[in-house]
């Protein structure tokens, strides 16, 4: 079975935002709420980089470990989702999240948080599948139609790769392959713990 | 005495906000343009600190490109559910244990048919609002940390979920009545709850609650009631503090101190909870005439002689005194 991953190419990300816009557009994402972000490091100096993120759907989801109602479930793609009806708004899955990846609407007084929101990889939720109850709540369900994230869809580069982990890792080796050399698929080692590192692009490996 | 609370309120706070600012640095640039530098800075970044990158979103939480969380939930998840848990179901069991070894501590002269009184309406007012609003926040609060292993299993996700919904918001309310007791109660009591000679002899008597017939000296409050007068007081105020910075995430301290924040909130909560356990076993099985104390205001005289016999002396001298 597939198992789907994200993976951004800060060799190729311009920072166009592109994916930023079509997740806001695709999943009517409220006010405030920032699904996807692209990340600038070192901005306008040699060495810039763009990472585009969200959520990563990790192997071993440390947002489900902590989760005091256990309102998380992992897709036969894993891809990681949650109930927005168990949801409490405690807030510990942002806390747990290396990413930073649940986001919450100001719902009261104080800091009292809504329901979390996060990137779904455009797969939906526990309501039916295209129902107005799904897309209201989760936004559109683009993994039941067959089709991937629109993100990467978008990707005006095609930093952004989104889809089945080995097919996804297959074409970054073949780009590592190509540069010759490789910085590592940002992000892997901490969401699936693959053996993916820095520097072990063939170039490396040889010397 | 207002002026110890505020300090402790402040040094709770000022030990935070340290925690917090050492991540203030969080706002580091990666060291060099070089790729591997660039992976091994990101992959190091530490436990609780956030490390950004730069966007063109307003809200700069967007910036976070990591930060370290795997410590906090596997110390939450781990030891403070197995040791908290542990350490609870101790409690109980050892004070059942404690009922049937020692029974009910007795008046040992009998009951003497005269009251005296003990505690004021206010008084009364205070204990309750504190004590109702502590159990409240302790049921809740328990929910929150162990309702997924405990509770979740028996009830069903729905059922469960809207338990806790509710529990959280019971929670973040009754709070508020809870640091209102706790103010009042320190306001009230501290003049009793102050070091005083026969402390340490009560102690080291045990307070005689292992022998009968054996009634230590002790003034309106024993010291083993000053101890949890102080417990309250301390540990409470210090879960107050780390709660109503729950309640306004990142107002006070970025993500260090909130997770540090949420561990003490959580392990000082679930110790007040052991020691609040005790402090009811004896405040209504353990003691025979214990709590007519709280209850109605007035004490039978034998048990108040026997337990408080300085405190017995005090009020009568008084009375003979106002008499003349």
């Amino acid at each position: 079975m597939a198992r789907m991953k994200f993976l951004c190419d800060s060799d190729r990300c311009i920072e166009c935002n592109a994916c930023v816009t079509a997740c806001k557009n695709e999943n009517e994402v409220p006010w405030g709420i920032n699904r996807r972000r692209v990340v600038t490091i070192n901005d306008g100096k040699p060495g810039e980089k763009s990472i585009s993120m969200a959520c990563m759907h990790c192997t071993d989801a440390p947002c489900a470990a902590v989760c005091p109602v256990d309102c998380f479930y992992k897709t036969d793609d894993g891809v990681v989702l949650h109930s927005k009806d168990l949801c409490i708004g405690c807030g510990y899955c942002f806390y747990a999240c290396p990413f930073g990846a649940p986001q919450y609407p100001q719902a009261g007084n104080f800091g009292s948080r809504g329901k979390m929101d996060k990137c779904t990889f455009c797969a939906g939720g526990p309501e039916t599948d295209f129902s107005a109850e799904e897309f209201e709540k989760y936004g559109s369900n683009r993994l039941a139609e067959g089709k991937l994230p629109l993100c990467a869809e978008m990707c005006s580069t095609k930093a952004l790769l989104a889809g089945d982990g080995d097919i996804i890792a297959a074409i970054y080796q073949e780009r590592v392959t190509k540069r010759g050399y490789g910085s590592g698929a940002w992000g892997w080692a901490t969401a699936y713990k693959t053996g993916v590192q820095a520097g072990q692009g063939p170039a490396e490996k040889k010397g | 005495m207002k002026i110890s609370v505020l300090f402790r309120i402040l040094a709770v706070a000022a030990m935070l906000a340290f925690a917090g600012s050492l991540t203030a640095s969080a706002q580091t640039t990666p060291p060099a343009a070089n790729e591997k530098e660039l992976l091994e800075y990101l992959k190091q970044c530490p436990p609780g600190q956030t490390c950004n990158g730069r966007v063109s979103i307003p809200d700069q939480k967007s910036a976070t490109l990591v930060q370290n969380g795997r410590m906090w939930q596997e110390r939450m998840e781990g030891p403070v559910k197995r040791w908290g848990g542990w350490f609870l179901i101790a409690v109980v069991v050892l004070l059942a244990l404690f009922y049937f070894v020692r029974g009910r501590v007795r008046i040992d002269s009998g009951e003497s048919g005269q009251r005296i009184q003990r505690f004021t309406g206010f008084e009364r007012f205070v204990h309750w609002l504190t004590a109702t609003s502590f159990i409240l926040l302790g049921l809740t609060g328990l929910n929150i940390r162990f309702g997924r292993s405990v509770l979740l299993p028996l009830v069903g996700e729905d059922s469960f979920a809207s338990l806790s919904q509710l529990g959280k918001t019971v929670h973040n309310f009754t709070s508020f009545a809870f640091i209102a007791g706790l103010v009042l109660m320190l306001l009230i009591w501290i003049g009793h709850n102050l070091p005083a000679k026969g402390d340490g002899a009560w102690l080291g008597a045990g307070g005689g609650i292992l022998k009968k017939g054996v009634h230590p000296p002790a003034g309106k409050f024993n010291a083993g009631q000053k101890l949890i007068f102080w417990a309250v007081i301390l540990l409470g105020g210090a879960i107050a503090v780390t709660g109503l910075m729950m309640m306004f995430p990142f107002y006070f301290a970025p993500l260090a101190g909130m997770q540090l924040a949420t561990f003490l909130h959580s392990v000082m909560a679930i110790i007040l909870i052991g020691v609040i356990l005790a402090h009811i076993y004896i405040g209504t099985i353990g003691m025979q005439g214990a709590f007519d104390a709280m209850g109605t205001g007035q004490v039978d005289l034998n048990w108040a002689k026997e337990h408080h016999s300085r405190w017995v002396a005090e009020m009568q001298g008084r009375k003979a005194g106002a008499a003349e």
